[in-house]
């Protein structure tokens, strides 16, 4: 196509949008919707992300050590722990640490405090707080750390006991319930997408629909598939890039809105602070989505009306 | 110029034009007549390549048009100019849009249209109207626009299906004095009619369809249904 052709149809699109009239902007407010559809599935997205990775993080799995077990030889099975592929953190606490955190944990509770004192000394363990990358791989975890010869010393294990078979359990259900909800949430969000989706291309058909009549007599005056076709998708292109400029417009005070209100349910996650500081992201999804719903959506409905 | 070669055309067990032969010369005046439902509409949609004839062939300049890909029609559709009764104009172009479209649909420069398109309109006498959307055009108006965007392009046939068939006696004599000084001019026209002060007017070859078969055809343009 030649400059001359491709001007022409720039400018022809354009004129059809700006004429369009109800039509025009019908087809601008279903788009408007859809993009503010599949924008809020992106913040649902983060969301659920968010939600998910809080609770993992606050699932790990405790090695408590042998009162005789030296802080040599539990950096030493530190270091081997966080060699391990599947581990995220390992974090130490001493039997100092965790006395101190127990006495502040108990500060109200005389009658706890005073047993402790009782005993005299520090009945408490330390400890190694392993943190997977993902709560499914904690079991290959404690397998590693009930056959590492690194546990032992002199045939003796220096691991007094690891509260994975009582989390167990829980692990698990966390486990399946954060893969299902991944799952579903996925599954919802395609759903959506494709739902509105449909709706777009189906309000493009419709605003094509009503110049088919139009496009026959292009044909018959002998203009080209490609020369009826390119101020459709120009069109589509225009409602699509003036649908998602608003969508990026009126998602500032909703998301800002929405942010005031919901921050504390979400444990702070804020969807006006993930806008600003996912902007460009957001701004080039929608743009694309925008600009690629018009053009498909065009070019497909206009198809079925270029066999004259 | 024109050659319908035993064309038969059929929806269904529905025979629209039953062997159809016809041939038309260059630079001829024909109208077809006919009572409605006679097959005239479906002639030129065979013409135009619209719709396939059900057994025959159809020629144009020796060209099949049957055999014409759906990439090279409109190739083929930029030789012919079409009339139709209800006008077709393209709701949201202008008067001078909807002409400038024919040329712009076959690549001609921007020059050439602003250069063509206003001798176009003062030829069918609508220059004052040339900003004026089809809505604000009367049945007179928008069928000479329609034939300014038939004839733009100098086509070596033009083909009007009932152009007349919308409009009052004056734009009917208006829109036939046109279509005839195109003739005039070299140009092949063929039309579709009801009218018999139409044919009258033009006083050309009148074939005349009579239930999808061609019973009359005469060179001096005769109103007999």
């Amino acid at each position: 196509m030649t400059w001359m052709l491709f001007k022409r149809v720039l400018v022809t699109g354009w004129k059809n949008f700006a004429r369009g009239g109800a039509v025009s902007a019908a087809t601008v407010l279903i788009m408007t919707v859809t993009l503010a559809i599949i924008a809020s599935l992106v913040f649902i997205s983060a969301l659920l992300s968010y939600t998910l990775n809080t609770i993992k993080e606050k699932v790990d799995v405790s090695v408590y050590f042998v009162t005789t077990a030296s802080e040599g030889e539990i950096f030493a099975v530190k270091d081997q722990i966080e060699k391990l592929p599947q581990v995220a953190n390992v974090t130490y606490t001493s039997a100092d640490e965790a006395l101190t955190a127990f006495r502040a944990r108990h500060a109200a509770d005389q009658l706890t405090l005073q047993a402790l004192d009782e005993l005299g000394g520090n009945p408490l363990d330390a400890s190694l707080s392993v943190r997977a990358k993902d709560p499914a791989e904690y079991e290959s975890i404690v397998r590693f750390l009930e056959t590492s010869p690194a546990l032992s010393v002199g045939g003796a294990s220096i691991v007094d006991r690891i509260n994975y078979a009582q989390n167990k359990e829980v692990i698990d259900r966390l486990t399946l319930a954060i893969q299902a909800t991944r799952e579903i949430g996925f599954m919802i969000v395609v759903l959506f997408a494709i739902a509105s989706i449909l709706i777009a291309f189906a309000t493009v058909r419709l605003a094509i629909y009503t110049a088919k009549d139009e496009i026959a007599v292009m044909r018959l005056v002998g203009a080209s598939n490609s020369y009826i076709q390119g101020p459709f998708i120009v069109t589509g292109v225009i409602t699509g890039v003036i649908a998602s400029a608003l969508v990026l417009l009126l998602l500032w005070p909703a998301t800002w809105y929405a942010g005031t209100k919901t921050a504390s349910w979400f444990s702070g996650f804020s969807v006006a602070n993930y806008y600003a500081d996912h902007f460009s992201i957001i701004f080039f999804i929608l743009l694309l989505s925008g600009i690629m719903l018009g053009a498909v959506a065009s070019v497909l409905a206009i198809r079925k009306y270029l066999n004259v | 110029m024109i050659y319908f070669d035993k064309v038969t055309k059929r929806y269904g067990d529905l025979a629209a034009l039953e062997g159809i032969t016809l041939s038309v010369a260059p630079k001829e005046f024909v109208s077809i007549v006919g009572h409605s439902g006679a097959g005239k509409t479906t002639l030129l949609k065979l013409l135009l390549a619209e719709e396939s004839p059900t057994e025959g062939n159809v020629f144009f300049e020796s060209i099949d048009v049957n055999d014409l890909p759906s990439s090279a029609l409109h190739y083929y559709r930029r030789k012919i100019g079409m009339v139709f009764q209800d006008f077709r104009l393209i709701p949201n172009k202008t008067a001078y849009e909807n002409i400038a479209f024919a040329m712009e649909a076959v690549g001609r420069t921007d020059d050439e249209i602003a250069s063509d398109v206003p001798y176009i309109l003062e030829l069918v006498n609508l220059a004052d109207k040339a900003h004026n959307f089809p809505n604000q055009l009367s049945g007179g108006e928008k069928q000479r626009i329609a034939i300014g965007r038939a004839i733009i392009n100098q086509p070596e046939l033009v083909v009007a299906d009932e152009p007349t068939g919308n409009l009052d006696p004056i734009n009917t004599y208006e829109v036939v004095e046109i279509l005839k000084k195109i003739n005039e001019l070299g140009t092949t026209v063929i039309i579709t009619t009801h009218n018999k002060g139409v044919i009258d007017a033009v006083g050309k070859r009148v074939v005349t369809i009579d239930r999808g078969k061609v019973v009359r055809d005469d060179a001096s343009g005769k109103y007999i249904l």
